[in-house]
């Protein structure tokens, strides 16, 4: 059961992944991605379910199978990274060691993600992007089968997010993973997934490529941005409405006559043809 | 000349209550707040009793309660041989009663705010739960420790109606030097009282400046 703000909602949801996949979960909070992705870690035990790794069972509530968390071949990065604060970086990727390891890994990790000049650092003393590097590294200390990656670039901005999904594909091609990310970004998951589940309100509403699954109703020759009216203005004999969209306020003319329908605070879309868009490189 | 003994009784039983209530309250703590018991409510209650009740109430029914002429100091006479009426292991066992929320209540606040994020990343990192308290957990509450250590020990210092009561005022056994005071008082030795009495305000008064000082560094490397 899933609690939502609507209440309680039952999470049903049935797919598999093939060994070295990279599958993006996406949809809207609330859907149950999380709630799914700790269920496979096993953190959250669920009512009823069955999930077999390469012949292993993990969960089968019919046997009364549960699998602990520890012993499951995992990778897991929190959305809020819990790096530990009484460790220093390297300490931290050191903890995920266990008996008998090479402590080759370890170096490993911290050259390929960049974290040399941060190893004896505390994490509270890290910036967003080199926290998430460090959960990142963290979680592959063990070697795991499947890496689990809950919304992990949510929180930085655009150019951090580049530069860490670089970081993540490189992970998981050199590791061969099985990786599964939570995200709400569809550039993301272009350029990440080999396949995408869109969830919604606990239920599978659409799986396949990036592709087939966002082709059609998302990629179109028009524009269209939500937000949010915050004001509304007479200029001579026309009204100009201030959207606030994301970071960004855009100006849209109206009538007199349309005016009548929109009130300050209302949600709106704002859609135009994109017949002759502005295109420029960022990055 | 001035005795010793009940400043060095003090501090004998302040430090064996306080060992004793930090190797109870971790495990106590910690089931507190994560399990999903549903009548925890009523277990927190009776564990901050003590804040609320007078002492010489509890020190009153625990002194019926281990009186060998009632069922469980019989019991406790019978099987084990423990007289817990006016004897020193009797003090220990209610300071434990008593100073019992002044050990928890930090330390649970400490776990409560703690990401519960912070323990399942140790799980998932194939670490048992007592490696994760040991390593993980309890380092990083460590100014909740340090407080419910030093308010343990003092509380247990600033004892009297329970120790009156269970304990008595046997010299060397169970006579503290809450008690001592009062009885120079009585036998109008206010030069006696005034050491004892000043020996404890001077210590008071140290070790919550000791509490206050841990308690604004911490703040201060601001660990969340």
């Amino acid at each position: 059961m899933l609690q939502t703000a609507d209440g309680e909602l039952p999470l049903d949801v049935s797919f598999s992944i093939q060994k070295g996949q990279f599958l993006a979960i996406y949809g809207n909070s609330g859907a149950g991605k999380t709630t799914l992705l700790r269920i496979l870690a096993g953190l959250t035990q669920a009512d009823k379910s069955a999930i077999t790794v390469e012949d292993n069972i993990w969960d089968d509530s019919k046997k009364k199978i549960h699998l602990p968390v520890q012993k499951r071949s995992i990778g897991f990065v929190f959305q809020d990274y819990a790096l530990f604060p009484n460790l220093t970086v390297k300490e931290n990727l050191e903890f995920a060691l266990q008996k008998g390891d090479d402590t080759y890994i370890i170096s490993e990790l911290i050259e390929l993600m960049e974290l040399q000049s941060l190893q004896n650092s505390k994490p509270q003393n890290l910036s967003g992007g080199q926290k998430q590097r460090v959960a990142l590294a963290r979680a592959i200390v063990r070697r795991p089968k499947i890496l689990l990656l809950d919304e992990p670039l949510s929180a930085l901005d655009d150019e951090m997010r580049f530069k860490l999904q670089d970081y993540i594909l490189k992970i998981h091609q050199k590791y061969q993973l099985t990786t599964l990310m939570i995200t709400h970004s569809i550039p993301e998951i272009f350029k990440l997934s080999d396949s995408v589940i869109h969830l919604d309100k606990g239920k599978v509403i659409k799986e396949g490529t990036p592709g087939s699954v966002f082709l059609e109703d998302k990629i179109s020759s028009k524009f269209k941005l939500t937000g949010e009216i915050i004001s509304i203005r007479k200029s001579d004999i026309i009204y100009v409405i201030q959207v606030s969209s994301g970071n960004s306020i855009i100006r849209v003319v109206a009538t007199e006559d349309e005016i009548q329908n929109f009130k300050v605070g209302q949600k709106v879309l704002v859609a135009s043809k994109a017949f002759n868009p502005i295109i420029q490189v960022i990055s | 000349m001035i005795d010793f003994s009940p400043l060095w009784l003090t501090a004998k039983l302040a430090l064996i209550t306080t060992l004793i209530l930090f190797l109870l309250a971790i495990p106590l703590c910690y089931w507190l707040a994560y399990s999903r018991f549903r009548f925890k409510a009523i277990i927190e209650a009776i564990i901050s009793l003590p804040l609320v009740l007078p002492p010489s109430v509890l020190g009153f029914y625990l002194l019926l309660a281990f009186s060998p002429e009632n069922a469980f100091g019989e019991f406790l006479s019978e099987y084990f041989n423990l007289r817990l009426v006016f004897t020193f292991q009797g003090l220990i066992v209610s300071s434990v009663l008593y100073s019992l929320p002044f050990m928890v209540n930090p330390i649970l606040s400490g776990l409560k705010n703690l990401p519960v994020s912070l323990q399942e990343a140790s799980f998932t990192l194939g670490k048992s739960r007592f490696v994760t308290i040991l390593k993980i957990i309890l380092p990083n509450i460590r100014p909740s420790l340090l407080t419910g250590i030093i308010m343990t020990f003092a509380h247990t210092v600033g004892e009297f109606g329970v120790v009156l009561m269970v304990g008595g005022s046997i010299p060397h056994e169970t006579k503290v030097v809450s008690i001592a005071i009062y009885e120079e008082v009585e036998s109008m030795n206010y030069d006696n009282a005034n050491i004892y009495a000043g020996i404890l305000f001077v210590f008071s008064f140290s070790i919550l400046l000791v509490v206050h000082l841990i308690n604004n560094k911490s703040r201060k490397t601001n660990l969340y």
